[in-house]
């Protein structure tokens, strides 16, 4: 972790217009769950289908997506990573510290948002609002690995990463029996599970298996992200 | 300050880059010491890429590339003897240009980066505008913050590409002054440029690529020199110029004589033997030479012959 790295990156994603494309989903959740509380007659119902559909299945990976291509994504695009790669560092310390960076803002800006929405719906009932809010965690570190890895492996990251997280992880995910197990979502949906004892709440893959699959997901895009970063190529302008 | 220890010549070994069936870079040796090299060529001549494989952002797809005896390419290392300065303007807009400098100067661990990003913005005369947001600059500003950033742990080896675009005349002036100096200081510089009044005002050594290839090397009247099919113009005006010219006409070492306005024009195909041929020619007509100027000395017809290759 390179501290000046981490503040530079932190400055880039929150001290400019990029900072209100992450408020938006959030934001967009709480108001949600305020016209859901007012109307719902089944609020653990309704949180864990708000909670599924759009925070875990929406709002996470497009979070995931913004995270990931922000924090070096666009640096890459527009060559400003020369800065920080040509200096005596390792490469695989700068993938690594913006890792931290997407990683933290996933918490900020998503699993604490879920935490907070499932909180008011239902407060400590059932360990809804603890279980989303720490599979978002995971599932939050994961896609953001995830969606490093992207950034760092194509120009067009943004491009990849909408099919994957619309058509993966949106549609193929949770409609295709086998895709399932390969889905962070159905990792995070199953962790929520695993933490809380709603009956509301079936996840379709076993904890036993998102947990290893999450940590294994993470490690391997970290550790790839690192080796491609380390290999990186920056062509001139001929 | 300066690592005295560290090496400053960077080889090129054989080294090729090719994308797909394009070849960009073909096999080019060359030696880069201390001093003031330009590495001079056309656009798409390949000078950004050959630059990139020196600053260790390619990797050359054959032969070797390496700072003294160290390996460039996927070595951080390097970076603590070697400053780069890309062509692309793009740079952290929403820090001030201090920022900008002093992280630098945090990211190479320097024992005082405040002094270091003080002594660099103020040798690029930047100390007063450090305050302001990088989003407001000029290019030219962003150009010498960019050699502040990449001075500022004070390399042996300075890359810059294409360092004088977008400058206006007073800064361009400015930045070759600093070049010169860091040149006479005993630094490695490089620096590629398409423009060869630039490349001719400030480095002593030239490097010519030409579509990839390594074309020529030396200081331009070397480079001339070394070109010994290559015609020289001369304009020659003497107290008779009509019976000058049938004098060199009857030699085989002057391709042609016209006269024009100012004199004579003659076309000399075997330098040594025209200069050697010229007086004695003249002193055997009877003929007193009042001026010899050569007509293309300048670099741009060195170029512009180099670029034709060689048919002119």
């Amino acid at each position: 972790m390179n501290t000046t790295i981490a503040q530079i990156t932190y400055r880039g994603m929150l001290g400019s217009r990029r900072v209100f494309l992450l408020l938006g989903l959030p934001v967009l959740l709480l108001a949600l769950t305020g016209v859901l509380y007012a109307l719902a007659s089944s609020p653990e119902r309704v949180t864990i289908l708000l909670m599924e559909r759009f925070g875990v299945a929406m709002m996470l990976p497009l979070l995931g997506l913004i995270v990931g291509t922000g924090v070096i994504g666009r640096e890459i695009e527009d060559g400003v990573i020369m800065h920080l790669l040509a200096k005596p560092i390792r490469r695989e310390v700068v993938s690594v510290t913006k890792l931290i960076v997407a990683a933290s803002l996933m918490a900020l800006f998503g699993a604490l948002p879920i935490f907070i929405s499932a909180f008011a719906m239902m407060g400590w009932e059932a360990d809804v609002a603890l279980g989303f809010a720490v599979g978002a965690l995971a599932g939050g570190v994961a896609y953001a690995a995830v969606f490093l890895l992207i950034s760092i492996v194509t120009r067009f990251a943004v491009t990849v990463g909408i099919i994957y997280a619309l058509i993966w992880e949106g549609v193929v995910g949770t409609v295709a029996p086998g895709a399932r197990d390969l889905s962070i979502q159905q990792w995070t949906l199953s962790i929520a599970d695993a933490v809380s004892s709603s009956a509301f709440l079936k996840s379709q893959v076993a904890p036993g298996f998102a947990i290893p699959a999450l940590i294994v997901t993470t490690l391997l895009a970290t550790i790839l992200a690192g080796r491609r970063l380390r290999s990186l190529t920056l062509s001139g302008s001929e | 300050m300066t690592d005295h220890s560290a090496p400053t010549t960077i080889h090129l070994d054989e080294v090729s880059r090719w994308y797909g069936n394009v070849v960009a870079v073909n096999n080019v040796t060359m030696r880069i010491g201390p001093g003031v090299t330009g590495l001079l060529g056309p656009n798409g001549a390949g000078k950004s890429t050959l630059l990139h494989m020196m600053a260790g952002f390619l990797a050359p797809s054959s032969g070797s590339v390496t700072l003294g005896r160290d390996r460039i390419w996927q070595n951080s290392k390097v970076y603590k003897s070697v400053g780069i300065v890309p062509e692309r303007e793009a740079l952290y807009g929403f820090l001030t240009g201090w920022q900008f400098v002093l992280s630098s100067a945090k990211l190479h661990k320097l024992a005082n980066p405040v002094e270091a990003a003080t002594k660099a913005l103020n040798l690029v005369e930047m100390l007063d505008a450090g305050n302001r947001r990088i989003d407001t600059y000029s290019k030219g500003m962003r150009q010498r913050v960019k050699v502040a950033a990449a001075l500022v742990h004070d390399p042996p080896v300075l890359l810059l590409d294409e360092p004088f675009n977008g400058m206006d005349p007073r800064q361009r002036l400015h930045l070759m002054e600093l070049i010169t100096r860091m040149g006479a200081d005993g630094r490695t510089i490089l620096f590629s440029s398409h423009i060869l009044e630039e490349v001719e005002r400030v480095a002593q050594q030239i490097e010519v690529l030409v579509s990839g290839r390594h074309a020529a090397s030396g200081d331009h009247r070397e480079i001339r020199r070394r070109m010994t099919n290559r015609p020289h113009l001369f304009t020659i005006r003497s107290s008779d110029d009509r019976k000058l010219a049938s004098a060199l006409i009857a030699d085989g070492s002057t391709g042609g004589v016209r006269l024009g306005e100012d004199g004579l024009e003659v076309r000399a195909i075997d330098f040594r033997a025209f200069t050697r041929l010229l007086p004695q020619a003249a002193r055997k007509a009877d003929v007193r030479l009042l001026q010899v100027s050569p007509s293309d000395e300048d670099l741009e017809s060195v170029f512009s012959y180099l670029i034709s290759g060689g048919r002119q």
